[in-house]
């Protein structure tokens, strides 16, 4: 019997101190589509980077055609056929179509890059992924989803066996996410072997031969065949029934604690964007990658002041041209980027939890140290934050406590709205139902929820009505009784009209 | 801690190695030069640690010694200009030059490398330029105003404290206040570490940044008036000539990390007095003054290799204890 294409043993892989992944399983054979799935922070995408030559592993094994062997780079993983299609695209924007193809491999003649081959070559593997582009056209010119076709282009160029694609979709409308499903049949049927990874559970139902579920760094299960339907991923996804996940409770909403008015955002001025949120009410808001979520949540707190438009909180106008301002008015984002915009990775504990309230809680320009202290044993213990001291740096915690600092530095500030932008985004499964359990929590204190996410079972699963966002603007609002992943997708991605906003309170 | 404690071991090997080998380091003389000395590059070190802290860098510092130092005896003896009016004028212009520097810096986002370098150029060109590149001093007059930086504070038996040394006292005192007890000093110290989650926090990076720069000039500018007041008179020429270098080398030695975020007063201030040990080392056991950078440079690259040296161990243990820890658990 041929052995598989792909197949990996036990595979351990230990950051800092956290196990990301703890003794995973998987095989890939040839002309297959496997799908792995599962929550942010289950380990997919380590696992992925593993099998790519970007990572070494620490322990387990590694088989291709049967044979052990260490991925030490990239180029290791090229040589055996296995190219990773990145979440972030991995393209030079200057370049042209062609030279991004042949990047780092450029066929030369006299020691120099013979543009003739370039061309042909390019012109080969762009008609195989059906994109109809000048290997000249220079990438910035090319939609992301035809950059997209121009990584899987460069993977075809290197005689890929195995593509991995990362959350391929994320940013794609739904005319490109279903030609992109077409070309992954077609590729499978010429034999080339696909790793799927996505949030869209609908798209894995559509494509994928086998699913593979991840849960903390395990296997959780896996389905195929007809066995592949929704329900059965999410509950191998959360490891339960999803009722039990999401401890979310309606809430009646309060009167109105946001009220955005006329908004129109640095990044998407042509938009006007207008909604409220009630006390102690929970509202997702969703959208694909590049829909303008973050930017809207930023303009809210004052990172990037808006525009134009009326922003109020409590009643009270405020539009904050600075995060001071935002604070001042009761505003709290915890950014998407945790690392860069949330923590300062070398402070301790204590620090972080404090920066944002140092002003408030200040002594005619002095620190108060016993009041830091307190809010820090405060935080310490309602966000059940694991650090051996209030002093140590964040940067040595795993990554759900460093999202529980985030969010404790956050609620120090006592906001009467509460921004959060990819809340769950790389934390364990524990911290994530920390986090539903504290947003639960602080609604029922009355604080205004805002959430923005691209996880669409946290959308379903935590929100008392969900705003969707399409190219910079509001696309419609579902109520909790209208939700589903379809509506939701729907307005997304702008195949629909967009729905009536529903009248404001 | 453990930082401050390896410099303050290496200075206190140096002073030993240089008593060693020569008779006259310990002698009230040299030791009241050589405190009088570090007090002033001292003064300085604590400006440019603070644009250092906040990831920044400041060479200008020897120039602005150069232009102030030649500013207040022009302005008092070819001038002719009452005291107290000269003396604002040169603090006016070492602030306004950090106002710039910081202006330029923040809003419109100028490597802090190139503000300060063309502000090296042209603070030492500008006093050139005033004073045709003709010495400028006191001459014999201003003795009172002099004994600022000439004078001496009964101490101990056969030893006097340099003046200079009350202002250092009061600069550092001021200084590590505001930077471990005020909100402000901690404001630094995130936006040198991470300015995007310091301006997510609501905290005034921009204005914090102005300051900081401010601080340096204006601490170059009074190091600019003792050192002129010391010696009597200034060369535009080579008045102040690598200042900077010293006052960030000391930092650097003291602990301040030029990726921001990072420093203490006391090590700057341990930094600043081992830089002068080093000097006066090399003018007293060598015969030769020249190779004083080379000796410098490498005591500097030795102090900063055994410094991320340990830094990279320390991670080290940290993680594996972190893993421990996480296994355990």
């Amino acid at each position: 019997m041929r052995p598989p294409l792909l197949e990996v043993r036990q595979l351990v892989k230990t950051f800092a101190g956290v196990r990301a992944l703890r003794g995973v399983s998987l095989t890939l054979g040839h002309g297959e589509v496997l799908a792995v799935i599962g929550e942010n922070g289950a380990g997919k995408s380590t696992l992925m980077k593993i099998l790519a030559g970007v990572q070494p592993f620490d322990a387990g094994e590694l088989l291709v055609d049967g044979v052990p062997c260490v991925m030490r780079s990239v180029q290791d993983a090229m040589g055996h056929g296995i190219a990773l299609i990145h979440q972030e695209l991995n393209l030079a924007e200057t370049l042209d179509v062609g030279a991004n193809i042949f990047l780092g491999r450029e066929p030369t003649r006299w020691g120099l890059i013979d543009s003739r081959r370039v061309t042909e070559g390019a012109r080969r593997v762009l008609e195989q992924v059906g994109l109809r582009v000048d290997p000249a056209t220079p990438l910035s010119e090319l939609t992301i989803g035809q950059q997209q076709l121009v990584e899987i282009a460069k993977a075809l160029s290197i005689q890929a066996r195995v593509l991995i694609m990362d959350e391929p979709t994320s940013s794609l409308s739904v005319h490109e996410a279903e030609a992109l499903l077409g070309l992954i049949r077609e590729l499978r049927s010429k034999g080339v072997s696909v790793v799927y990874i996505s949030h869209r559970l609908g798209e894995v139902e559509a494509v994928a031969d086998r699913v593979e579920v991840l849960r903390d760094g395990e296997n959780a299960g896996s389905l195929s065949g007809a066995g592949i339907v929704r329900s059965e991923m999410v509950r191998l996804m959360v490891g339960r029934e999803l009722s039990q996940f999401y401890p979310h409770q309606p809430h009646g909403r309060g009167e109105v604690a946001l009220r955005v008015q006329g908004l129109r955002t640095a990044s998407n001025p042509r938009h006007v964007v207008g909604f409220e949120v009630g006390a102690g009410e929970i509202v997702g808001l969703a959208g694909l990658v590049g829909a303008g979520r973050t930017e809207l949540l930023e303009a809210v707190f004052g990172v990037v002041p808006a525009l134009a438009g009326e922003i109020e909180v409590g009643g009270v106008r405020v539009t904050p041209r600075s995060p001071a301002e935002g604070i001042a008015a009761g505003v709290a984002l915890v950014p998407e980027d945790r690392k860069h915009h949330g923590l300062v990775l070398e402070m301790g504990v204590r620090e972080n939890v404090s920066l944002a309230s140092l002003n408030r809680d200040q002594r005619a320009g002095f620190l108060n140290r016993n009041r830091e202290n307190e809010l820090c044993s405060e935080m310490i213990g309602a966000m059940r934050i694991k650090t051996p001291n209030p002093d140590q740096p964040v940067q040595f915690l795993s990554g759900g406590n460093q999202q529980k600092v985030v969010i404790g530095k956050w609620l120090a500030t006592r906001p009467r709205v509460l921004l959060l932008d990819e809340p769950t985004r790389g934390v364990d499964i524990g911290a994530k139902q920390e986090i539903y359990r504290l947003m639960e929590e602080l609604a029922a204190q009355g604080v205004a929820i805002l959430f923005a996410s691209s996880e669409m079972e946290e959308i379903l699963g935590m929100s008392d009505r969900v705003l969707v966002m399409h190219e910079g603007r509001l696309s419609g609002e579902l109520a909790r009784e209208a939700l589903s992943e379809e509506a939701i997708m729907a307005l997304a991605t702008g195949s629909v009209a967009s729905v009536q906003m529903s009248e404001a309170v | 801690m453990k930082k401050i404690l390896g410099i303050f071991g290496l200075l206190m090997a140096v002073c030993l190695l240089t008593a060693l080998a020569s008779d006259s380091f310990l002698s009230a003389y040299n030791l009241e030069n050589l405190v009088r000395r570090s007090a002033l590059f001292g003064i300085l070190s604590i400006g440019v640690a603070f644009v250092i802290i906040t990831g920044g860098i400041d060479l200008s510092i020897g120039s602005v010694v150069c232009l102030v130092g030649c500013t207040l005896p022009w302005l008092l003896t070819v001038q002719h200009w009452p005291l107290p009016l000269a003396l604002l004028a040169v603090t006016g212009l070492s602030l306004l030059i950090g106002l710039i520097h910081g202006l330029l810096i923040t809003k419109l986002r100028i490597q802090p490398f190139i503000v300060t370098l063309c502000g090296l150029l042209l603070y030492r060109g500008i006093a050139r330029g005033f004073t045709h590149d003709q010495t400028v001093g006191f001459g014999s007059g201003f003795k009172e105003l002099r004994s600022l930086a000439t004078g001496k504070i009964p101490f101990l038996p056969g030893f006097d404290l340099p003046a200079p040394v009350l202002f250092l006292a009061v600069v550092a005192v001021v200084a590590a206040v505001f930077l471990n007890r005020s909100i402000y000093g901690r404001y630094l110290l995130a936006l040198g570490r991470n300015p995007q989650a310091a301006k997510y926090s609501g905290i005034a990076t921009d204005r914090m940044t102005l300051v900081a720069y401010v601080l340096s000039s204006t601490l170059a500018g009074l190091g600019g008036v003792l050192f002129v007041l010391d010696v009597n008179s200034a060369q535009p020429v080579d008045f102040g000539n690598f200042y900077e270098l010293y006052a960030i080398a000391a930092a650097v030695l003291g602990g301040c990390s030029l990726r921001g975020g990072e420093g203490g007063i006391v090590g700057v201030l341990i930094g600043a007095t081992l830089m002068q040990v080093l000097r006066n080392m090399i003018t007293l056991v060598t015969t030769h003054n020249n190779v004083e950078f080379a000796i410098i440079g490498a005591v500097i690259l030795i102090g900063v290799i055994a410094d991320e040296l340990a830094r990279r161990v320390g991670a080290r243990r940290r993680a594996a204890k972190a893993l421990q820890a996480a296994t355990s658990a």
